[in-house]
């Protein structure tokens, strides 16, 4: 745990030079879109055939998904790049090596940077969303650490992968053919089941469908329930697969 | 210097020839002519502005004062219609690191509005003639320092070109690399290609050019052929001294009446002379005892040497 | 313009056939790479299909200029549209460019051929174009096919989506030349991104209040989106031809402004 502590602490020094931009960026994002999508679109919606989506107002219904979106995109910006940049531009890793430090080390330490970006950014969303009242019950504050889990469920897949990569192609086509697609029909902005059947089977086996499902049970106070279970079953499941699969491909690509 | 009379026939004409870059004088009032089928080299150390001339002759950077003329025809009137004419190697290899080797001189022929079929069969014959043929579909990146250089010489060479200009063509390269430049360069000197380049080095300069001009801070400083410039400015040959380090003051006074010259160096004496044996015999004669002696031939390092006092390499 | 400035400077005047040279270079790398040019055109689909069906079922129809009535995915089809057009051309001129200006040192070669400045902004921004304009083009078949096309105008969408292209491929192309690291990009997307999600994309600017209105319509994507609506839903009025001649002069100042900003990178 030390050696992933040290890790830890490398990533946060860097950090300190660009965070002010960082959490900029953070708090901006969610208010335009909020603002944009959740009210503007909302008010279309309210005055449209079903008046609510659900029984809750339209920002109240978007908010929770892109929560956990965003904890999706944030995590993929900092696993796909970042990831093959110091494996094999910038060989950050090699010289991370050559002290103490093991390849356990590493992925721990990355899994646990990861973690601290996921909650600073969904805690910042958690504010712009209660400042747009969009929180309803004192569970939702759980919608942190879920959103957490839920980018780290699609986050460490997506670096024991990175590892692999020698150029950004693949990760621009990640990008556009998994990420995007899953923002717009993964459940945040209209519910999941209006999707054609097929095409809504698909989304529930990737982590954002339960991620987006669970914030949303949670900050609308409906997550007393076994599908509950089952959504943290998945994400956590996607996770432990994750982190153990970046073990074996980060020892490929650096025990040389 | 003697005016140099005005010949318009020349290539490359140029009078007063003046680079500012701001406040900074980076080329100061040079004049010189370049001929058809020759050679020309501008030989001096980094920050001559060797580069900052190069760049006007190929009408890439705007003249800041005097007179230039390439192919008779003035850069800020003519500029599209002489670069059609020219071929460049920059310093740094400007390669589209996108696209791969053949493309490369593929996409080049066409901004000169070579025709596609001319195009490629230009670009298979170049691709032999500097021996890049089996790489001609591989990305540019993995290439070593001298197939880039030579790359981008074919690139050079795809309009046909009058005029080749290259600047500091073998800096960055192993040896090998370089005689491989040279041979080629020295071909197409034999075709009848005009060559002008800059260089820092000495034995660049005495191997491919016909005359050269010696470059210093913005000014020229000599000009002629090689072999002109090592007898006006140097002796047929050098008698090179190392001595112990606690020897050198002991020098003082010693070597009075011993060669024309005598250039104390920090870590030797250069002792110019007609005939180095016999000074070597007189320095032992003296009592004078070095480490080492080397009687060598005068080259343009000597030749910088003397109008400066400082080396070509610093 | 270009002639203004080529008689103070004597600055060498663009020509057609010599930018073209440029769009062949892009097009040779792009034959190869034809994948990412063809994944630019997901994300508007997608908005489409989700928020414009999805989310269109939740909101029923909106009411646009000229009192008429329409589903929502033909309101939001034609902003889309506009998106894709601005997202296709600000994706090759502002990044790409910059990448191949600054770090790929492409244009250095280049000028030592008879291109001259004009003729690389001429030709990277001809090509931006191309690429929207294949955007726009595959957007307005998709359109049509799901039945998004409420007016016979709509034929004009075409050309009207080639000049959205046009502004923004100046407008990147003159912001990759004061634009100096990576990191300065964040700006850019700081701006397209609000763009984006307030232009009247999703919703009609007459839920703003007022002053917050007249603000949006200064914004360039504001009037592509505009024009295309009009053109889609068949509301034709005289405030298209405020939208073209917006367009039109943007472009151009753009235009002008690469041009003369490269010239000063580029010929030193």
């Amino acid at each position: 745990m030390n050696g992933a502590l040290k890790v830890l602490a490398h990533h946060l020094r860097l950090y300190r030079r660009v965070w002010k931009g960082s959490v900029f960026v953070s708090f901006v994002s969610p208010v335009l879109y909020l603002a944009s999508i959740g009210v503007g679109l909302g008010s279309l919606v309210s005055r449209g055939p079903a008046h609510t989506v659900g029984g809750i107002s339209y920002v109240a219904f978007i908010a929770p998904g892109l929560l956990a979106a965003t904890a999706m995109t944030t995590a993929s910006s900092e696993t796909t790049f970042p990831i093959m940049s110091r494996v094999y531009w910038m060989r950050t890793y090699d010289a991370m090596l050559a002290s103490p430090l093991r390849v356990r080390d590493l992925v721990a330490g990355e899994v646990l940077w990861l973690t601290f970006r996921l909650a600073l950014v969904s805690l910042i969303f958690f504010l712009v969303m209660a400042a747009f009242q969009t929180v309803h019950s004192i569970g939702a504050v759980f919608a942190i650490p879920v959103a957490m889990l839920s980018g780290l469920a699609f986050g460490t897949p997506v670096m024991a992968w990175a590892a692999k990569q020698r150029t950004d192609t693949p990760f621009a086509l990640l990008f556009r053919f998994v990420v995007t697609p899953l923002f717009i029909l993964g459940g945040t902005f209209f519910p999941i089941d209006r999707l054609p059947r097929l095409v809504e089977g698909i989304a529930w086996l990737t982590p954002l469908a339960h991620g987006v499902a669970l914030t949303r049970a949670l900050t609308t106070g409906n997550a007393a329930s076994m599908a509950t279970l089952g959504h943290v079953v998945v994400l956590a499941a996607y996770a432990a697969v994750g982190i153990a699969a970046a073990m074996v491909t980060f020892r490929q690509e650096l025990a040389r | 210097m003697a005016a140099t009379p005005t010949r318009s026939d020349a290539l490359i004409h140029a009078r007063g020839l003046t680079k500012y870059f701001g406040n900074l004088v980076a080329v100061d009032a040079v004049d010189f002519d370049v001929d058809r089928g020759e050679a020309f080299g501008f030989l001096g150390p980094n920050g001559a502005g060797k580069t900052s001339t190069m760049r006007m002759i190929g009408c890439v950077s705007p003249v800041s004062g005097g007179t230039l003329r390439v192919l008779g025809m003035d850069p800020a009137v003519d500029g599209p219609r002489i670069r059609a004419r020219l071929g460049v190697v920059p310093q740094a290899d400007t390669l589209d690191r996108e696209l791969r080797v053949a493309e490369n001189l593929y996409t080049y022929a066409r901004y000169f509005d070579i025709s596609g079929p001319l195009a490629r069969k230009r670009t298979a014959e170049l691709l032999d003639f500097v021996q890049l043929g089996d790489r001609a579909d591989d990305e540019v990146e993995p290439l070593s320092g001298g197939m880039k250089r030579r790359l981008a010489i074919a690139r050079a060479l795809i309009s046909e070109p009058e005029l080749l200009l290259l600047d500091e063509p073998t800096t960055g390269l192993d040896p090998q690399a370089r005689h491989m430049v040279w041979d080629r360069l020295y071909r197409l000197k034999q075709r009848g290609v005009t060559i002008v380049l800059t260089t820092h080095y000495m034995d660049e300069a005495e191997q491919l050019c016909d005359r050269l001009v010696v470059m210093d801070k913005a000014k020229i400083v000599a000009s002629g052929s090689p072999r002109e410039l090592i007898e006006r400015y140097a002796t047929r040959e050098v008698l090179e001294l190392r001595f112990a380090i606690d020897a050198a003051p002991a020098l003082d006074g010693k070597l009075e009446g011993l060669a024309d010259r005598v250039e104390v160096l920090p870590d030797r004496v250069l002792i110019y002379t007609d005939d180095g044996d016999a000074a070597a015999a007189a320095i032992h004669q003296r009592g004078l005892r070095p480490e080492s002696t080397l009687v060598r031939r005068s080259t343009l390092e000597d030749v910088f040497l003397h109008i400066t006092g400082r080396r070509l390499i610093e | 313009m270009i002639a203004v400035l080529g008689m103070r400077r004597r600055l060498q005047q663009p020509a057609a056939h010599r930018a073209a040279r440029l769009v062949e270079r892009d097009a040779t790398l792009y034959r190869r790479n034809w994948l990412v040019i063809i994944s630019g055109f997901i994300e508007p689909l997608l908005y489409l299909l989700g928020i414009g069906f999805g989310v269109g079922s939740l909101v029923g129809s909106v009411v646009t200029q000229g009192g008429h009535q329409f589903r929502y995915a033909v309101f939001v089809a034609p902003a889309l549209m506009a998106t894709s057009a601005m997202n296709g051309a600000i994706t090759e001129t502002a990044f790409n460019f910059f990448h191949k200006l600054k770090y790929v040192k492409l244009y250095d070669a280049v000028l030592s051929t008879p291109l001259g400045v004009a003729d690389i902004a001429l030709g990277e921004i001809t090509w931006a174009l191309f690429r929207g304009t294949a955007y726009a083009l595959a957007f307005i078949v998709i359109m049509a096919a799901l039945g998004l096309v409420a007016s016979p105008w709509a034929i004009l969408a075409l050309p009207a989506a080639m000049l959205i292209g046009f502004t923004f491929a100046a407008l990147g192309t003159a912001t990759a030349t004061f634009v100096r690291n990576w990191q300065d990009f964040d700006l850019v997307l700081v701006v397209l991104i609000p763009l984006f999600l307030f232009s009247g994309t999703f919703y009609p600017i007459s839920l703003y209040p007022g002053w917050l209105q007249l603000i949006v319509q200064v914004t360039p994507l504001y009037h592509g989106v505009d024009l295309l609506r009009s053109l889609t839903t068949g509301s034709i009025g005289p405030w298209l031809l405020l939208d073209v001649g917006y367009l039109v002069v943007l472009s151009l100042a753009g235009l002008v402004l690469a041009t003369a900003r490269l010239e000063r990178l580029l010929l030193k």
